[in-house]
């Protein structure tokens, strides 16, 4: 039986459990039993029995399943491929997995006995899964059925229950965190087995291709990846140089100059920026704003790449106003009007008042909103994957073409992956960085934020 | 004269026309910066606009056309074989070489390439539905090839040599145009084919399907995840040090770049669980892992929304704290929830980078079917489209991105009127 139809029957036994319950206490309550909590707590309390232990189990199989198959299937192989070492016998199981799946494929003859055992296998394990959630599911429903007894305290059961799953599901946040800490963490300390840190953090070569053969010649990779953050922060410091003056111009107008029916049509419109799709603002860099600037640098008598890191910069910099301008404008309106009041009092004039008092006071959350900006740029993908280059230059003309740490994971990824290469875990120690910068500085930003709210609360 | 032979009220006024002129300059600035931005969004959508609304239309030929059942080898109809394997191209080919007469191998393969491959497949699609037209002459609209497309709808007119078609080509093409056999019509291969190599034949229906599937996934997961994660935090987490690190950690996941999320889903969903690449139910579960923490944060504050007296009431009742939270606090601060969930959903939609990690970035031409199967997703193809050198396909990329764009529209719109609608001011 296959995880759908599992699913299904589950589910079935969900409704079918609340009403044998509710019924039963129902009955109970009609021959004059004083039930100690509600009928639809005794339903609910065999539902969760009857579904949560099989849902589980779906769950774990479900992980294990392919694992402990292959584990199986492994030990039936030939002993010159188990030998072999594991690309060999990865490749034999992918072989033998295909042969069960269409046994009209030629087979090479030492591997259709293990492709019989597979069928064998994954017939027994269906049959043995289907049999062990139905008699979960028949197990849950008929104990707790039958504890259902006037003095059986149901709701309180219930609660703890639902209390314990509700405290799970809070617990997925922190196990994301975890997880994208463990994967990249564990697959760069591979990374950093084959490639010194050292040289990974401060070499300047970035050309990540690795022999083919080992006696080939010329590439054997290197993986100094200062190339890579340069080229990320010059794109993000052009970004930067768009957004900050123009998020922070457009905050300041639109909370102190803007009449408020000006203010309710260009904050959402601004806010729209925000909310289109990078891989739209990738299409636009690369396929408008690239040549354009490109044609205006000839014109100049510049030379100017087709893919570079100006046009990436600039649009990645639209993108970016909108972050900026409304956490700007959520401190700016969080400084009490009485500075302001104070302000004018002396004398000063509104653009006074601004630049002298309601900016210094609202400078600390500002300087947050920048850094979340910032870490927004370090972070962003789709723009520089479609309109900045790949080619790792050490440079800070905006005018040539850079590549990004992002970028690089990109490219890394896509396609074909080993996961013994040090070209695939490059991209996970390159993840390592950009996690941990990213976090850094959004947990800083946060922190100043917070902070600075509070100050005027 | 020096400075301290005046009066301050003199200096002030000295001075008054230099605050005024920066005034006045500041808040230009502020103007500007305002319409700076309001104009990027103005070009950004008439750039994607004015490049993509071409894609919505497409150049077919009017053609009379005689299905011999000669040349198909079709002997009796019931044969479903012949049926399928018959060389519908090869009639295609053959009508336009008796009807043009192309001098030479040259201008035979020229004419040849003029119409779409496609358009076997839409003589043999009218022969499946209705077997009794072999033996009859026919009146089709075939699909012509992206070249001619693009030059029927843009270059026509205006020869400015742009066109990658021959003399011989545009001939033909003018003696159509002239007949008024040549015309466009609304381009629904565009909604009901899958991914294809020949532009004019490329279709967005696999990737919607795909978006769907993915967001589906999403949804079922990250909503009732969220929504309990929110409650809880909100309701029933003692406030100590480790409900404080839960609250620090959602905060700085909606925050962290979307591609780590991808990395995670590799390394983890993939590799250690198991779960199969390019499909919607591993990009679901990354995405709803992105897409939690907006939930999450929304549906806090949607709780939060909801006044004390209310909870208050009901304990004071005899409800329990669990009955109090799922019967009177969740319905009131449901909508509020559901309009987060549906931000979150637009941000999904328009994910694109981690779904690369998770090989979501495969040529799928089939339309998928269930959760499990390869799939691509809209904003990932628009990034494969992207980069075919075609002008066509420039076309089809912008014309996705309208239509992805119209969806996040209606999304939103809909959470703004759901706010509207149903939230309550207390």
């Amino acid at each position: 039986m296959n995880y759908s139809t599992l699913l299904i029957a589950v589910l079935i036994a969900l409704g079918g459990a609340y009403l044998l319950g509710r019924n039963r206490a129902r009955t109970l309550a009609s021959q004059g039993a004083k039930m100690h909590s509600l009928p639809t707590h005794y339903g609910a309390l065999v539902a969760l029995w009857t579904t949560l232990p099989p849902l589980l189990l779906l769950l774990l199989w479900a992980v294990f399943e392919t694992r402990v198959v292959d584990m199986l299937l492994t030990l039936q192989l030939p002993e010159s491929i188990r030998l072999a070492g594991e690309a060999d016998v990865r490749l034999a199981l992918s072989k033998v997995h295909n042969l069960a799946k269409d046994s009209s494929l030629m087979a090479e003859s030492n591997l259709s006995g293990a492709a019989a055992h597979l069928v064998d296998l994954q017939a027994r394990t269906s049959l043995l899964k289907g049999g062990v959630i139905l008699a979960l599911i028949f197990a849950g429903l008929g104990l707790t059925w039958r504890r259902i007894q006037p003095d059986m305290r149901a709701r309180g059961e219930v609660e703890s229950i639902v209390r314990k799953l509700l405290f799970l599901s809070s617990a997925i946040a922190v196990l994301t965190t975890l997880g994208i800490l463990a994967s990249v963490l564990f697959e760069a300390i591979m990374f950093f087995q084959k490639v010194s840190p050292i040289e990974f953090l401060f070499g300047t070569t970035w050309s990540p291709q690795v022999a083919l053969r080992a006696d080939q010649s010329g590439s054997s990779g290197s993986f100094g990846a200062i190339p890579l953050f340069t080229g990320t922060l010059l794109i993000s410091a052009i970004a930067m140089f768009i957004a900050v003056p123009v998020g922070l111009m457009a905050a300041i107008y639109l909370s102190e100059y803007a009449a408020s029916n000006v203010r309710q049509v260009a904050k959402p419109a601004l806010e729209v920026l925000a909310g289109i799709p990078t891989v739209v603002y990738g299409f636009f860099a690369a396929l408008t704003v690239a040549p354009l600037i490109r044609q205006w640098g000839e014109t100049a008598g510049l030379d100017v790449s087709s893919e570079s890191a100006l046009a990436a910069g600039l649009v990645m910099g639209i993108m970016i106003i909108p972050f900026v301008s409304s956490l700007s404008d959520d401190v700016i309106n969080a400084v009490p009007q009485s500075l302001r009041d104070g302000s004018y009092g002396l004398g000063a004039t509104k653009s006074e008042t601004v630049r002298q008092v309601v900016i210094p006071a609202a400078l600390p959350g500002i300087v947050g909103a920048v850094m979340l900006a910032v870490s927004r740029a370090i972070g962003e993908t789709m723009i520089v994957a479609m309109a900045a280059g790949l080619a790792a230059n050490l440079t800070a003309n905006p005018l040539d073409s850079v590549t990004t740490v992002t970028v690089q994971i990109v490219t890394l990824l896509v396609g074909d992956q080993e996961f013994d290469s040090p070209k695939t875990l490059a991209a996970f120690a390159l993840g390592l960085v950009l996690f941990i910068v990213t976090l850094a500085l959004n947990f800083v930003a946060i922190k100043i934020v917070q902070k600075y709210r509070e100050q005027y609360d | 004269m020096t400075n301290s032979n005046l009066t301050t009220r003199q200096k002030v006024e000295a001075s008054m026309a230099r605050r005024r002129a920066s005034e006045t300059r500041f808040r230009l600035y502020g103007m500007a910066s305002v319409l700076f931005g309001m104009l990027c969004l103005v070009v950004l959508f008439g750039d994607i606009f004015s490049k993509g609304y071409s894609a919505f239309s497409q150049t077919v030929l009017t053609t009379e056309i005689y299905l011999d059942a000669d040349y198909l080898e079709i002997s009796t109809t019931s044969d479903e074989q012949a049926l399928m394997n018959a060389n519908y191209e090869g009639l295609v080919k053959n009508h336009f070489k008796t009807e043009m007469q192309p001098s030479g191998r040259k201008e035979r393969r020229q004419l040849y390439s003029m119409i779409s491959a496609g358009a076997g497949w839409q003589i043999q699609k009218e022969i499946l539905a209705d077997t009794s037209l072999i033996g009859q002459t026919i009146t089709i609209d075939l699909i012509m090839d992206d070249d001619v497309d693009q030059w029927f709808k843009h270059d026509h007119g205006n020869d400015d040599g742009s066109t990658r078609l021959s003399e011989a080509q545009l001939g033909w093409l003018d003696s159509w145009v002239e007949s008024g056999d040549l015309h466009t019509r609304f381009n629904t291969t565009f909604f009901v084919n899958g991914d294809s190599r020949e532009p004019e034949l490329a279709g967005i229906r696999g990737a919607m399907t795909g978006t769907f599937l993915t967001l589906l996934v999403t949804f079922l997961l990250s909503f009732p995840i969220g929504v309990a994660a929110a409650i809880y935090l909100e309701e029933f987490a003692p406030k100590n040090r480790l409900t404080e690190i839960v609250e620090i950690n959602i905060n700085n996941l909606a925050a962290v770049p979307s591609i780590t999320f991808g990395l995670l889903g590799l390394a983890i969903f993939i590799n250690i669980f198991g779960v199969s690449r390019s499909t919607p139910l591993v990009g679901g579960l990354v995405l709803t892992l992105m897409t939690l923490p907006t939930i999450i944060i929304s549906g806090r504050a949607a709780i939060k929304a909801v006044p004390p007296s209310i909870r208050e009431a009901a304990l004071g009742l005899g409800a329990s704290k669990m009955q109090t939270v799922f019967h009177h606090v969740l319905p009131l601060a449901l909508p509020g929830m559901l309009t987060g969930t549906i931000i979150g959903m637009a941000q999904a939609l328009g994910e694109t980078a981690p779904l690369l990690m998770i090989g979501m970035i495969a040529f799928v031409v089939d339309v998928p079917g269930f959760i499990n199967d390869p799939s691509t997703v809209l904003p990932v193809q628009i990034f494969l489209w992207s980069d075919s050198p075609e002008r066509a396909f420039t076309e089809r990329t912008s014309g996705a991105i309208m239509v992805l764009l119209g969806f996040l529209i209606i999304m939103n719109t809909a959470a703004v009127v759901l706010r509207r609608r149903l939230e309550r001011r207390w």
